[in-house]
């Protein structure tokens, strides 16, 4: 078994609610961190125990609150990012129902580094029972003294509210998160001006995935280069990696980061291969916004090397051959699914979900969606797949934020790996409304599905 | 877009106001317009949708203008515009619950419905619509059932079946 950080003791019963939380060793760092230690020096450890980002962009933790600005009678604040919303991301609501603790001991111990006063947990609405338990978890924090006026004595205090969203995936951006937590549309913010100096209301604010946030629990707990012993290189400690698709055992796993992929999709510590003994044809390895992967890619890098589950091995190869870790969505598509397909779904998605503020994003992604349903539907021609290719680079790299970039890269990889099956529909519009285009070369080289 | 097809004038109960009151407590002076989401979530939760007038009251209580109601109110997908069925069946049509067949899914619930997505069965029981990713992918199909949002995982056919009958019965 690999070392476990967050989800050590999620299967004790009751680990849900305070008392046995605590029980098991929860709210130490708490404890810790505003008894014997200054704020700067949880930011140092934090630093140094090489945590990047949980929500998707991988930007170290410790550095990102170093640059949280300061200016004299003016609050900060901390909101935590539980919009989880990219398809194939399933984690934090995981964390969130079953151990609900684990973030609110994580919000007092990151609130206190970076003296915030009030923090918010902003969750997508749809989480309407996560709301409920984090509530109850706050209230139960609070009860125990870990939260409200003067906590445990030491003169900090620190108010956590919940706050809902309204359904939009738009709003997991940070700006555009702020934006809704103002009471207003999500429209994404340009930058700078950079949270970390004008953020809520204008103030200082460091925003920060669930998993993030907790993970600063065990790195107060044990110290900073311990947790940076964990992992390999830069992508230190643990990882929570939801599972999905078409993959045996679909759930969330906390892998030390350095797991072989075909580990973690083969054995049956994790996925334990895929379902109902079909083959592997495919993988979006951090969630529907990363670059997608045929099986032979994702299992090894083009240099024929292991791929590991790190940042840097996943992006091995750039985009050509690589992808990311993104959120550590993990999909795994077996033999019977269609890309076109697939890549059309997704499209539609991101056309929805785009805030209408760019015209490459408002405009590119229903394009992109179009031109997809053509194709899927039989009616695409050959020049649609070079106007599709053409759509996507004028979004990529031309938007306010991320999300035309993570609309477009799954259309380049899917083209660039694909090319063959966009192609098989074009040229076999009845034939492809009667069957998918299978396996072809794209046959899982190791060949490993058991049963 | 806002929809002034309907309105229904609603009066807010005490209660609700007085969690309104408590809501807007968790701001910092002159930023309760944070509260606007939230309240619009209440509202919904006792109305099931948000009718014009219920707007403006929001938009009064809050000392906003209602066109900054109005925009939240459009912008977001979990706000109704318009009357939805008692039990509004919400599946996720996302890629990921699409590899474990959430359209079928949607395709039965369709037949079983006897209505299109976004239409309301003649006795106001049901409706249903396709909603995007719900952080729930390894327990696909999945569909949620608002106000408190209760959460079905691991669809089939037959499970659809006997959660409406049950809706039916308990209607
Ligand atoms: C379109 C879009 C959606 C995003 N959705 C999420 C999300 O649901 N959850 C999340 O933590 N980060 C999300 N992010 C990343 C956030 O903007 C931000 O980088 C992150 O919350 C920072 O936290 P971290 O440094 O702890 O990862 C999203 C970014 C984009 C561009
Ligand atoms: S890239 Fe898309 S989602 Fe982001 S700000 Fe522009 S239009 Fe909105
Ligand atoms: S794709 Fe359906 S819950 Fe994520």
């Amino acid at each position: 078994m690999g070392r476990t950080l967050l989800l050590t003791h999620i299967n004790v019963p009751g680990i849900q609610g305070f008392e046995v939380y605590r029980q098991t060793g929860g709210y130490r760092s708490v404890e810790k961190a505003l008894k014997t230690m200054s704020p700067d020096d949880v930011v140092e450890e934090v630093k140094k125990s090489g945590l990047r980002g949980r929500g998707g962009a991988g930007f170290p933790t410790g550095m990102k609150w170093s640059f949280l600005a300061k200016p004299e009678g003016v609050a900060r604040y901390l909101v935590c990012n539980a919009d989880e919303s990219e398809p194939g991301t399933f984690k934090d609501r995981y964390l969130m129902t079953h151990i609900p603790h684990a973030l609110i001991e994580g919000m007092i111990v990151s609130s206190f580094a970076l003296g915030a006063k009030t923090s918010y947990i902003y969750v997508r609405g749809e989480m309407m029972p996560q709301i409920r338990i984090l509530e109850k978890a706050i209230a139960e924090a609070k009860n125990a003294g870990f939260l409200g006026d003067n906590i445990l004595g030491t003169g900090y205090s620190l108010e956590i509210y919940v706050q809902p969203g309204g359904g939009a995936y738009i709003c997991g951006e940070e700006t555009a998160l702020l934006e809704s937590l103002e009471g207003k549309r999500g429209n994404p913010r340009i930058k700078p001006p950079f949270p970390a100096v004008a953020g809520l209301y204008g103030c200082p604010t460091v925003v920060n995935n669930v998993e993030s946030i907790a993970a600063t629990v065990p790195i107060i707990n044990d110290g900073g280069e311990e947790y940076a012993k964990i992992g390999i290189e830069r992508s230190t400690g643990t990882k929570l990696i939801s599972a999905g698709g078409n993959v045996k055992r679909p759930g969330v796993y906390e892998i030390e980061l350095g797991v072989p992929v075909e580990e973690f999709i083969y054995s049956d510590e994790y996925c334990g291969g895929i379902a109902n003994g079909k083959k592997l044809k495919a993988v979006v390895a951090g969630g529907s916004s990363v670059p997608i992967l045929p099986a032979n890619l994702i299992l090894k890098t083009a240099s024929g090397a292991p791929r590991l589950m790190t940042y840097e091995s996943l992006a091995d190869g750039g985009f050509q051959t690589g992808t990311m870790m993104g959120s550590g969505g993990f999909i795994a598509f077996d033999e019977d699914q269609c890309v076109v397909r697939n890549t059309w779904n997704f499209t539609r998605f991101y056309r929805h979900e785009s805030c209408g503020q760019c015209s490459p994003c408002r405009e590119g992604t229903g394009w992109m969606e179009k031109i997809l349903y053509k194709i899927e539907h039989g009616l695409g021609t050959q020049s649609d797949i070079d106007l599709l290719w053409d759509v996507q680079k004028n979004i990529e790299g031309n938007t306010i934020c991320p999300l035309g970039d993570a609309a477009a890269w799954p259309v380049a990889a899917a083209i660039r790996h694909f090319r063959d099956e966009f192609e098989w529909h074009i040229q076999n519009p009845s034939e492809s409304q009667t069957r998918n285009f299978g396996l072809a070369h794209y046959a899982d080289p190791l060949v490993q599905t058991v049963d | 877009m806002l929809s002034v097809k309907e309105n229904s004038p609603v009066e807010f109960s005490p209660e609700l106001l007085t969690k309104f009151g408590e809501i807007v407590k968790r701001y910092p002076e002159g930023k309760q317009k944070s509260a606007l989401l939230p309240l619009l979530h209440e509202v919904q939760a006792v109305f099931g949708w948000l009718s014009p007038d219920a707007m403006d009251k929001v938009a009064y209580f809050l000392n906003i203008k209602p066109i900054e109601v109005y925009e939240v109110a459009t912008f977001y997908t979990m706000y109704f515009l318009e009357k939805k069925g008692k039990y509004n069946l919400e599946v996720c049509r996302t890629g990921p619950c699409c590899l474990v067949g959430a359209e079928k899914i949607m395709h039965h619930i369709e037949q079983t419905l006897g209505v299109r997505e976004g239409e309301v069965t003649p006795d106001g029981l049901f409706s249903w619509r396709g909603v995007e990713c719900l952080a729930a992918c390894g327990y696909g199909p999945v569909l949620q059932i608002g106000p408190e949002y209760t959460f079905y995982e691991n669809l089939t056919e037959q499970s659809v079946d006997s959660l409406i009958e049950t809706l039916k019965n308990k209607a």
